[in-house]
C-alpha cells in the first residue's frame, strides 16, 4: 500500500535520505574506489609562472623503482586541447581569441602547477619519487600576473594566438543611448573596485580514475565532477576523440563543487589516456597544495562604473568598464562569466533605463579562472549594491529608500532589462520589509550606541539582489555563444510493484537531490519517498544530462522529472481506462490513485505498473507494456531568484578584527521544496560570501607565485567566523516551469558580500572611508582606524 | 614523505643514545610540526625517534612553587590539568587556546617549546614565566634557551625532558591570532613573578622576545594603562599578506593591555 505522509511532499522538512551514508563515513568518493591492478598518477607541474620547457630528461626518473610510465606532451601528440564551451564575440564581431590548452604544457608553461609531464608507478609514493628525478630545463621568462601590466603594451606575450594578452573585448547595451542619459544627468556617481580573487577549496579534493577493458575497448572514467555526461562529451569528442559508445564516465559521491568541478580537467584525460595505453587503471589524486595550484579560481575582476541620477534619486543610467581574469588558459566556462553571467546582470532589482557595459578578457600568468558559486552574479551584484550605497552616500538620499525608489515595480513584469534578460517575477518591496523587520533595521542606531560604550564600532549593511539562474534555454544561451544546450534530463522508472527510480542528468554534491527529487514523486505519484531511490552521476546508467551548476538542478532538472512524471501518469491513466473498462478522458489522478471521474471505481499506481509490466491482455496495438518515462526539458528562460540580506557587524577598533553578529537573509527562490535543505544551502552560501567579504583572497607576487597558496595563508571562512543565520524565504513564484521554483545555490553567496561589505564601510563612517576592498582584513581596517577619524571625503 | 628509519625507544637514556649516534635524525612528539613538514617533503630526516613510548617524559608535578611539566604533556592535558589551573591559569588558558581541538589533543609542551617557531604560544610562556628548561644533561634558563627562529639552545642529540615553571604571583596571555593558520599574528606573555615583572612578545618577531620598556612601566605601575602608552618598534618584526610589521607592532601594545587585564 503506497502512503505518503504529508509530511513527505513538497513544503516539508524532510531529513536528507543521503545523510546516514555520508555521517557515517560509508560515501563512495572517487578516491574511494580502486580498480584491480591500478597504477597511481603524479604530475610534475611548472614552478616557473611562465616559461619557456627547453627540454623535459625523464630517462632516470622512468628507472625509478615502480615506475609504470613516464609522459611528456610529446608522448601525446594526436590529442586535443582542453576544449573550452563557450565562444565569446569582439565588439567588431570576431571571434574571441582562444589558445590552445594542452593537456600537458607543451613548449612552455603558463602558470605555477601547469603540468609538465606525468609518472604512472605501482604507488603514488613511487610516482613522486620518480618525479623528483625528472630533469626540466626551463628558460624562465617575464610573468604577466596582474591585469592591467597584462594588458599593457610591451607586457610578456603569454599566447601567440592572442594578442596582448587579450581573450576578448565585448560589450553589452546601448553606448550611445547611455551617453545621453549621462549627458543629461543630475549628478554622476563614479566608483571602481576589484573583486577579490578565490579559490573554492571543496573539501574533497578533485581525483580521477581511468580504466579500460582490453576486450570490449571500452573506456571508463570516474571523476570527481558535476556533469560527468559534459565530460564525456568534451574530453570522448574534443580531447581523446572516444566515441561516447565506448566511454562511459561515472561522478560517484562528490564532496563539494561549488562551480571548480564543473569544468574538464587535463588529469581526466590524462589517467583514461594512460589506461588505454598501459592496459591498466590509473589512479590520480589530487593534494591540497596542488589543488590550490590546478583547480580553477574563481571572481578576480577589476571595475571602472558611473551611475547617472536625476535630482529625485532616480538612476537614469549605468555604464561599467571590468576587466576579467582568464588565467593561463580559458577554462570550460570561463569566457561566459564576465559576459552572459555577469554583465546581463547588472540590471539588478533596478529599473535602470539604460546601460552600456565593457568587459575585456585577459590572460594572466596565473591559474584558469571559472564560474564559482554564483559566477558573475556575485560581481554584478558586489558592484550595484555597493554602487547604490555610495550613491546614497554622496546624494544624502537614505540608503534603503534610494533603493525603493528604483525597484522594479511589482506591477512591471515580466520586465525586460536593456542588458537582455526577461524577469518574470519578483517583488523586491516585500522581501526588503520583510528583511528590514526581522533584522530590527530600525532600532539599529541603539545597538550601534551601545556597541560604541564597548569601544565596538558597529555597523549596518544591506543588500537587494537579484540572479538569474536555473540555466538555461538552450536557444538563448546558443545565441549568446554556448557551444552546449543547457537543457536536462529526467527518467521516472515506475517498478512492477510501484516503487520509483529516478535517473536525473543532475548531479547531486552536497545539495540533496536524494531527498529533494523524491519528494517531488512522493508529492506528485504518491508514492513514499523510501520507495523512491534516485539515479545520477553515471552516463552508463543515465540517459543523458548537462549536470548541477547555475542553481539549475531543481529548476531544470526537476522540471524534466516533472514532464516525465506527466508522460508516467498520461500512461498510467490508459492504463487504468484499459482496466477499468472506461474512457481515458474520464481518469483523474491525484497523488498515487486513478479514479473514474465520478464513480468509486480506482486503481492504486502499484496495480497500474503491475499491469503494465503484466499485459496479459493488453490491446497491444494501443498500449505498449512497461511504465518508464523520459523527458528533456527545455527552460524557457532563466529563473529570477532575488531578496534582501542584512548583515550587522561589530569592528574591534584596537586590532582591527570584523565580526559578523547578525546576519538576515530572506530570498525569493520560488516555491520551496524542502525548508531545511534551503536553509542549509542559504547558510553555506552565506558562509562563502562572508568568506570573500572578510577572509579570502588568492594571492598572487610579482613573479606569478601564489603566496596564499596553502590553508596557512589562505583564509576559509571556519564555524567561528560565522554568525547564526536568519534565513526567510518569501516566495514569487517562477511563472515558466512546472515547479514554480527558481533556485536557491548561489543566493547566499550573491546576495552577501555586498551586505557585509556595506555594513563594514558603516561602521568606519567616521573615518571618512567612502569604499574598502574585499577582503576587509584585520590590518586594512586597522590602517583605516588608524589614520584617524575624519568626515568623508566630497567625491 | 621520504622513507626514514622509525626508532620507538621505551627510556630517555635510549632515545638520546639514537639521537646522539645520527645529528640527522629527529625527535618526534605530537607531530604537529614535524609530520607535515616530512609530508611535504620539505624534511628528510634518515631517523624519526617516536617519543610516545617514554612514560617518564609525561606529566604535570606541583612541588612546592614550582610546577614541572614533562616534556610529552599535550596541550589539552596542560588546559584541562587542575594543577595548572589553580597555580598558573595564565598557563593552562594558553595551552586551550594553541591551533584547534585536534592539534591541542596531538601536540606536546616539549615538541612546541624545542620547535621554537616564532608563531608558537609555548615560547612566549616558557620565557614569561621565567621557566627553566630540563634537558637528559643540564637545565637552561628561559632566557638562555630561545635563540631566535626556529632555534634553541639544545645540542645536537640532547633531549628537553621537562620544563619547570616558578608559579608567579599572577600571568595573564593575549593573542591576535592569524586569520588564515590561526598561528599568533602578535601575542604578549606578562607575569609578575618573584624575580620581577617579565613581558614577553610571541609572533610578531623573528622569534620571541621580552619586551624591556614594558616590563618597567608595569614593575611601576601593574596597570592596563601603565602599557597603552608603550609603543613597540617595527624594526625587526615580521610583515606578510597579512599584516605589515607596523600593524603587528601595534598589535604588540594592545595584546600588552589585554595580557596586563587578564592577568588581573
Amino acid at each position: 500500500m503506497n502512503v505518503v505522509t504529508p509530511f513527505e511532499g513538497i513544503g516539508a522538512s524532510v531529513r536528507r535520505k543521503e545523510d546516514l551514508r555520508f555521517l557515517s563515513g560509508r560515501g563512495q568518493y572517487t578516491d574511494d574506489i580502486s580498480r584491480p591492478g591500478q597504477a597511481h598518477a603524479y604530475l610534475l607541474r611548472s614552478p616557473h609562472a611562465h616559461a619557456r620547457i627547453l627540454s623535459v630528461d625523464t630517462a632516470a626518473a622512468k628507472a625509478m623503482p615502480g615506475v609504470v610510465a613516464v609522459f611528456t606532451s610529446a608522448d601525446m601528440a594526436g590529442l586535443g586541447g582542453i576544449p573550452c564551451g563557450w565562444q565569446i564575440h569582439n565588439k567588431d564581431g570576431s571571434p574571441m581569441a582562444e589558445p590552445v590548452h594542452p593537456v600537458l604544457a607543451t613548449g612552455k608553461v603558463r602558470h605555477v602547477g601547469d603540468p609538465v609531464a606525468v609518472v604512472v608507478a605501482e604507488s603514488r609514493a613511487q610516482a613522486k619519487d620518480a618525479a623528483e628525478a625528472i630533469l626540466v630545463e626551463y628558460e624562465v621568462l617575464p610573468a604577466a600576473v596582474d591585469m592591467e601590466a597584462a594588458l599593457a603594451p610591451g607586457a610578456p606575450a603569454l599566447h601567440d594566438t592572442a594578442p596582448g594578452n587579450l581573450c576578448y573585448d565585448w560589450q553589452i547595451g546601448d553606448k550611445a543611448i547611455t551617453d545621453a542619459a549621462f549627458a543629461g544627468a543630475h549628478k554622476v556617481v563614479k566608483f571602481e573596485t576589484t573583486n577579490n580573487r578565490l579559490v573554492p577549496n571543496a573539501m574533497e579534493p578533485r581525483a580521477a580514475i581511468g580504466d579500460y577493458d582490453t576486450t570490449s575497448g571500452d573506456y571508463t572514467l570516474y571523476t570527481t565532477s558535476q556533469n560527468p555526461h559534459v565530460i564525456r562529451l568534451l574530453m570522448g569528442a574534443f580531447v581523446l576523440q572516444i566515441p561516447e559508445a565506448k566511454l562511459r564516465v561515472v561522478a560517484p559521491d562528490v564532496g563539494g563543487g561549488f562551480g571548480s568541478k564543473i569544468y574538464h580537467y587535463a588529469e581526466e584525460a590524462i589517467v583514461t589516456w594512460a589506461a588505454g595505453k598501459l592496459h591498466r587503471p590509473v589512479k590520480w589524486t589530487c593534494e591540497r597544495t596542488e589543488s590550490f595550484m590546478s583547480d580553477a579560481h574563481g571572481r578576480d575582476h577589476v571595475t571602472r562604473c558611473q551611475l547617472a541620477l536625476d535630482a529625485q534619486g532616480k538612476f537614469l543610467g549605468l555604464r561599467v568598464q571590468t576587466h576579467a581574469n582568464m588565467g593561463a588558459y580559458l577554462s570550460t566556462f570561463a569566457p561566459c562569466v564576465p559576459t552572459y553571467l555577469y554583465a546581463t546582470l547588472l540590471s539588478g532589482v533596478y529599473a535602470i533605463p539604460t546601460i552600456h557595459a565593457e568587459v575585456k578578457a585577459v590572460f594572466t600568468s596565473t591559474v584558469p579562472v571559472d564560474a564559482y558559486r554564483g559566477a558573475g552574479r556575485p560581481e554584478a551584484t558586489y558592484l550595484l549594491e555597493r554602487l547604490v550605497d555610495v550613491a546614497a552616500a554622496e546624494t544624502g538620499i537614505d540608503k534603503v529608500e534610494l533603493r525603493r525608489r528604483n525597484f522594479i515595480p511589482t506591477d512591471a513584469f515580466p520586465y525586460q532589462t536593456p542588458v537582455a534578460l526577461q524577469y518574470d517575477s519578483g517583488n523586491y518591496f516585500a522581501t526588503l520589509d520583510q528583511a528590514l523587520e526581522t533584522s530590527g533595521w530600525t532600532g539599529f542606531e541603539a545597538r550601534r550606541a551601545e556597541a560604541a560604550a564597548q569601544g565596538k564600532l558597529r555597523g549596518i549593511g544591506i543588500s537587494t539582489y537579484l540572479e538569474a539562474c536555473g540555466i538555461a534555454p538552450s536557444a538563448v544561451v546558443g545565441s549568446l555563444g554556448a557551444r552546449a544546450g543547457l537543457y536536462e534530463v529526467g527518467t521516472i522508472r515506475v517498478h512492477p510493484t510501484g516503487s520509483v527510480t529516478v535517473l536525473t542528468g543532475s548531479h547531486s554534491h552536497g545539495q540533496g537531490h536524494e531527498t529533494t527529487f523524491a519528494q517531488l514523486v512522493a508529492d506528485r505519484l504518491g508514492v513514499p519517498i523510501a520507495q523512491v531511490d534516485v539515479v545520477h552521476g553515471d552516463t552508463a546508467k543515465v540517459p543523458f544530462g548537462m549536470g548541477t551548476y547555475g542553481s539549475r538542478s531543481l529548476a531544470v532538472g526537476g522540471s524534466a522529472m516533472f514532464k516525465a512524471m506527466d508522460k508516467i501518469i498520461a500512461k498510467g491513466k490508459k492504463i487504468a481506462a484499459h482496466l477499468m473498462e472506461a474512457s481515458v478522458e474520464d481518469i483523474e489522478f491525484d497523488r498515487g490513485t486513478f479514479r473514474v471521474a465520478g464513480t468509486d471505481r480506482s486503481k492504486a499506481l502499484a496495480e497500474i505498473s503491475l499491469a503494465a509490466y503484466v499485459p496479459h491482455n493488453f490491446p497491444h496495438d494501443e498500449l505498449e507494456p512497461g511504465l518508464d518515462e523520459t523527458a528533456f526539458y527545455d527552460p524557457k528562460n532563466f529563473t529570477y531568484p532575488g531578496g534582501c540580506h542584512i548583515a550587522e557587524v561589530e569592528i574591534d577598533s584596537e586590532t582591527g578584527r570584523v565580526t559578523v553578529v547578525q546576519f538576515t537573509a530572506v530570498d525569493d527562490i520560488g516555491r520551496v521544496i524542502n525548508p531545511m535543505i534551503v536553509e542549509g544551502q542559504v547558510q553555506g552560501g552565506v558562509a562563502q560570501g562572508i568568506g570573500q567579504a572578510l577572509l579570502e583572497h588568492a594571492v598572487y607576487d610579482s613573479a606569478g607565485q601564489l603566496l596564499s597558496g596553502s590553508m596557512m595563508d589562505y583564509t576559509m571562512p571556519r564555524a567561528d567566523d560565522l554568525p547564526p543565520v536568519g534565513v526567510a524565504t518569501h516566495a514569487t513564484l517562477c511563472t515558466h516551469n512546472p515547479l514554480g521554483v527558481k533556485g536557491c545555490g548561489e543566493v547566499g553567496a550573491i546576495g552577501s558580500p555586498p551586505a557585509v561589505m556595506n555594513a563594514v564601510v558603516d561602521a568606519l563612517r567616521d573615518y571618512g572611508v567612502r569604499h574598502i576592498e574585499m577582503p576587509a582584513t584585520p590590518a586594512k581596517i586597522w590602517n583605516i582606524i588608524n589614520a584617524g577619524r575624519r568626515p568623508m571625503a566630497a567625491e | 614523505m621520504y622513507d626514514f628509519a622509525y626508532h620507538k625507544p621505551a627510556t630517555i637514556a635510549d632515545a638520546v643514545k639514537i639521537l646522539s649516534a645520527d645529528p640527522d635524525a629527529r625527535a618526534i612528539a605530537g607531530g604537529q610540526t614535524l609530520l607535515p613538514a616530512l609530508k611535504h617533503r620539505l624534511n628528510r630526516p634518515p631517523a624519526v625517534v617516536d617519543l610516545s613510548g617514554i612514560a617518564e617524559l609525561r606529566g604535570v608535578k606541583r612541588d612546592g612553587n614550582k610546577l614541572t611539566i614533562g616534556a610529552l604533556t599535550r596541550h589539552v592535558d596542560v588546559a584541562n590539568s587542575p594543577e595548572v589551573q589553580a597555580a598558573i591559569p595564565a598557563l593552562a588558558k594558553m595551552a586551550g587556546s594553541i591551533g584547534d581541538i585536534q592539534v591541542r589533543n596531538r601536540g606536546t609542551m616539549g615538541g612546541s617549546v624545542a620547535n621554537n617557531d616564532p608563531a608558537a604560544d609555548y615560547p612566549a610562556a616558557v620565557l614569561g614565566l621565567n621557566a627553566t628548561v630540563v634537558t637528559d644533561k643540564r637545565r637552561i634558563a628561559a632566557d638562555d634557551f630561545f635563540q631566535g627562529m626556529f632555534t634553541t639552545a639544545l645540542e645536537p642529540g640532547e633531549l628537553l625532558v621537562a620544563v619547570e615553571f616558578p608559579i608567579p604571583e599572577k600571568a595573564g596571555y593575549a593573542k591576535m591570532r592569524n586569520p588564515a593558520s590561526r598561528y599568533v599574528m602578535a601575542g604578549v606573555f606578562v607575569a609578575k613573578t618573584a624575580g620581577g615583572v617579565r613581558v614577553v612578545v610571541n609572533g610578531a618577531g623573528p622569534g620571541v622576545f621580552r619586551q624591556s620598556e614594558m616590563e618597567k612601566a608595569l614593575t611601576a605601575n601593574w596597570s592596563a594603562d601603565a602599557v597603552a602608552g608603550v609603543k613597540q618598534s617595527a624594526e625587526g618584526l615580521n610583515g606578510d599578506i597579512h599584516g605589515s610589521a607596523e600593524y603587528r607592532a601595534h598589535l604588540v601594545t594592545v595584546m600588552a593591555k589585554r595580557a596586563v587585564a587578564e592577568a588581573g
